[in-house]
């Protein structure tokens, strides 16, 4: 519904996000129950995305997004898409 | 003059400070009970202020209120089908724009809203300013600031609630989703109202949005309507993800339109919490910390509990003898002294214990840190078919089930709840060390450390193999996704906690107590009929039950004797030993037992390493029953605990005994 179906080679994965980096949210291709949940917890297109850390045995990892740490895991986070800041 | 009545209803997201503010609000009349059908927490309270009386109804704490879960579900149906006077969003200030995703949430619900703005005192530490003028106009709601834990801002609450329902003046606020979403909102609205049968608490725009949003449980709603094949109509016709992800998109864009307006954030400065987190989750110190805190939790539940229980037991144990020694005739006094005492007795002996745990894991809760346990432990629970947040219960099984299994509702997904309560029973509890210590310490000498330790560890085995197991048959499907807020640290506040551990121990006595104390009074009928035999002997019903499961247990290398101890072991698996005692006239002299076991040619090492593995695994004892049928709401898993129990433990000596055997020991 976006339109803007065009290859963007800026475009990648949020597991790819290195600790301190950050990164806009382009698409969400999460399926199932958890894509409601990520929604809700504002992993929505457009909000922005840090990532902190991960956590000491390297997944999770720990995000801030609106002002606020979320934790997800790598399997989640290769299926939303960036725009890497 | 008639006090008026006002219900109120409390949400908000968690971890902002809603249970602090009910505490605040009811003081101590609070009434703790479940939601109908559900082991969701179902707490209200009332307030009696002004000539009002105020019924608060706190509900689950929820991100939002699109079915992810039962806890949202139970909010939202209360908010639509009790229709309470006002309901009250608890809104973090040092969190605010996901906090209002919730609040477009309630606004399409079309209750009355009025929000309290919490923890002020930490947003504006950290430089945030919010501007309360501006948010009260921008939301169309009223705003209160407060700050629960000092109890600060308590009366201008009360006091417009009570402005609020007197002038019962509706603020309506709707999000516009976008000309191809609305078409369709209207679309359906249209089918909706041709159904005039249908359930009109239920606002037809919110559950237009709700259908094209995907939302099962609203399906269902209205899946015995004659319109329902039309609805279905569009929404087939639709890409729903899209939709979805659209509808979400459009509620944080009208959050972003507002929000810049009436907060102006600090800089992302690092924060105490921050900090706090650099040590807490860091790479290398955070796994050490996590072992460290756990073993303090964890021993301070055990050792301070234990003078308590050894108080509760002892006075059990003289009240009994006084009871049997003065009571006519000797049936009774046996019934209420060994059954109904005795059985009151293990009931009471856990309770210290319960009480410590649910402090320290409220303390834990309210510091922000279980967040963190979760998360330090996923990758390694995942590995195993497990969720992150099963780690804390199954460490508390060292203890003592019971408590583990209760602390197994922090997890959300009801799939891994009931593995994790499943396979608890089979980790190694405080109960089950004096058996070990009895054999191996009579036949192992000097290797009986190394012979308890390998109990643990087969323990955690079966346990580890039994959740995969369980993934792989009756409880299929992958660990729920982790997707958890990490809070910020807080120091948690000793009156949340302490009540929270009231409700918790109080739950444990009144629901399990009944079904441990008829399972005690089963097992003294057992040992103390027919008529005239000496308690728990071999003519006894018990005794007779011995002979006859022997066949099954001589594979095994058990004898009756062995077997009516095991039946014994039921109530509290400590009991075995006791039994054991009874049963070869040793009493409680511990020394005069090993060596009249050492004698019994029926009683080998091999038998001995048998029976221990065997009284590890098999059935979790009746406390441990009684509280996974309370926590599980279900008979059918109930039963399924205690045969697949006996199964595992069977198998398992079986294999010990049959295999040492043939190996010539």
């Amino acid at each position: 519904m976006t339109g803007n179906d065009f290859p963007d080679i800026h475009e990648t994965t949020l597991d790819t996000l290195k600790p301190g980096e950050k990164a806009k949210i382009t698409k969400v291709r999460v399926k199932g129950s958890a894509r409601r949940k990520l929604f809700d917890m504002g992993m929505v297109a457009g909000s922005e995305i840090e990532l902190v850390r991960n956590a000491p045995l390297g997944d999770p990892m720990d995000y801030r997004i609106k002002g606020y740490h979320l934790s997800i895991r790598k399997e989640e986070a290769r299926q939303i898409f960036i725009h890497k800041l | 003059m008639e006090n008026r009545e006002i219900k109120i209803a409390l949400t908000g997201n968690p971890n902002v400070g809603k249970t602090t503010l009910f505490n605040a609000l009811t003081g101590s009349k609070q009434h703790v009970g479940n939601w109908p059908g559900v082991t969701v927490e179902k707490k209200s309270g009332r307030v009696s202020y002004n000539g009002y009386d105020i019924e608060v109804i706190d509900l689950p704490g929820t991100y939002s209120l699109t079915a992810y879960s039962m806890d949202e579900i139970i909010a939202r149906d209360f908010i639509i089908e009790e229709k309470p006077d006002i309901v009250i969003q608890v809104v973090d200030a040092s969190n605010l724009e996901r906090n209002l995703y919730l609040t477009t949430q309630l606004m399409e619900l079309g209750s009355e809203i009025l929000i309290v703005l919490n923890m002020c005192d930490i947003a504006e530490e950290r430089g945030d300013r919010i501007y309360i003028d501006k948010m009260e106009e921008l939301l169309a709601t009223p705003v209160i600031k407060t700050v629960a834990t000092r109890k600060k801002g308590i009366c201008e609450l009360l006091d417009k609630v009570i402005e609020e329902k007197e002038i019962e003046q509706y603020h309506g606020h709707e999000i516009g989703y976008g000309n191809e979403i609305e078409e369709k909102v209207l679309e359906i609205e249209k089918i909706l109202s041709d159904d005039e049968t249908r359930d009109k608490r239920y606002p037809l725009r919110w559950m237009s949005v709700r259908l094209l949003e995907g939302d099962t449980n609203v399906r269902r709603k209205i899946a015995g309507s004659p319109v329902y094949d039309r609805v279905t109509e569009i929404l087939d016709s639709i890409d729903q993800d899209e939709y979805e992800a659209e509808i979400a998109d459009k509620r944080y864009l009208a959050i972003n339109t507002i929000f810049p307006q009436m907060c102006t954030r600090a800089n992302d400065t690092l924060t105490k919490s921050d900090m706090i987190d650099r040590v807490l989750t860091n790479k290398y110190l955070g796994i050490p910390i996590f072992l460290a805190l756990m073993w303090g939790a964890f021993e301070l539940t055990f050792a301070f509990a234990t003078p308590f229980m050894d108080m509760i037991d002892l006075s059990a144990s003289w009240v009994s003898e006084y009871v049997s020694s003065s009571l006519e005739p000797s049936w009774l006094a046996s019934l209420v002294g060994d059954g109904i005492i005795g059985g009151v007795g293990a009931v009471l002996v856990f309770v210290p214990n319960i009480f410590i745990l649910f402090f320290l894991l409220s303390l834990l809760e309210g510091s922000g840190y279980l967040a963190r346990a979760a998360f330090i432990m996923d990758k390694l629970m995942y590995k195993i078919g497990m969720h992150g947040k099963s780690f804390i219960p199954m460490l508390m099984g060292f203890g003592c089930n019971v408590p583990a299994i209760m602390a197994a509702r922090s997890i959300e997904d009801e799939k891994d709840r009931l593995i994790t309560i499943l396979i608890v029973p089979f980790v190694s509890c405080g109960a089950r060390l004096p058996i070990y210590v009895l054999f191996a310490g009579t036949f192992f000498g000097r290797q009986a450390g190394t012979v308890i330790f390998a109990m643990y560890i087969l323990g955690i085995v079966i346990a580890v193999i039994s959740a995969k197991l369980l993934r792989a048959t009756v409880v299929k499907g992958k660990p729920a996704p982790f997707i958890m807020e990490l809070p910020p640290y807080r120091v948690p506040t000793m009156k949340t906690s302490l009540i929270h551990m009231w409700d918790n121990g109080f739950m444990y006595i009144k629901k399990a107590g009944t079904i441990i104390l008829v399972g005690v009074i089963v097992i003294w009928a057992l040992a103390s009929f027919p008529w005239g035999v000496t308690y728990g002997s071999e003519n006894s019903y018990v005794g007779s039950l011995g002979h006859a499961v022997e066949p099954f247990m001589k594979p095994l290398g058990f004898d009756w004797k062995i077997s009516v101890a095991l039946i014994f072991g039921l109530v509290a698996k400590e009991v075995v030993v006791a039994s054991m005692g009874v049963l070869y006239g040793a009493g409680d002299n511990s020394e005069a037992l090993s060596e009249r076991i050492m004698a019994d040619p029926g009683i080998t090492a091999l038998n001995s390493l048998s029976l221990m593995a065997f009284s590890l695994l098999y059935m979790p004892c009746v406390a441990t029953v009684g509280v996974i049928k309370k926590e599980t709401g279900s008979w059918k898993w109930t039963l399924f605990a205690i045969i697949y129990g006996i199964a595992v433990a069977w198998i398992t000596a079986f294999v010990i005994y049959q295999g040492g055997s043939l190996l010539g020991y």
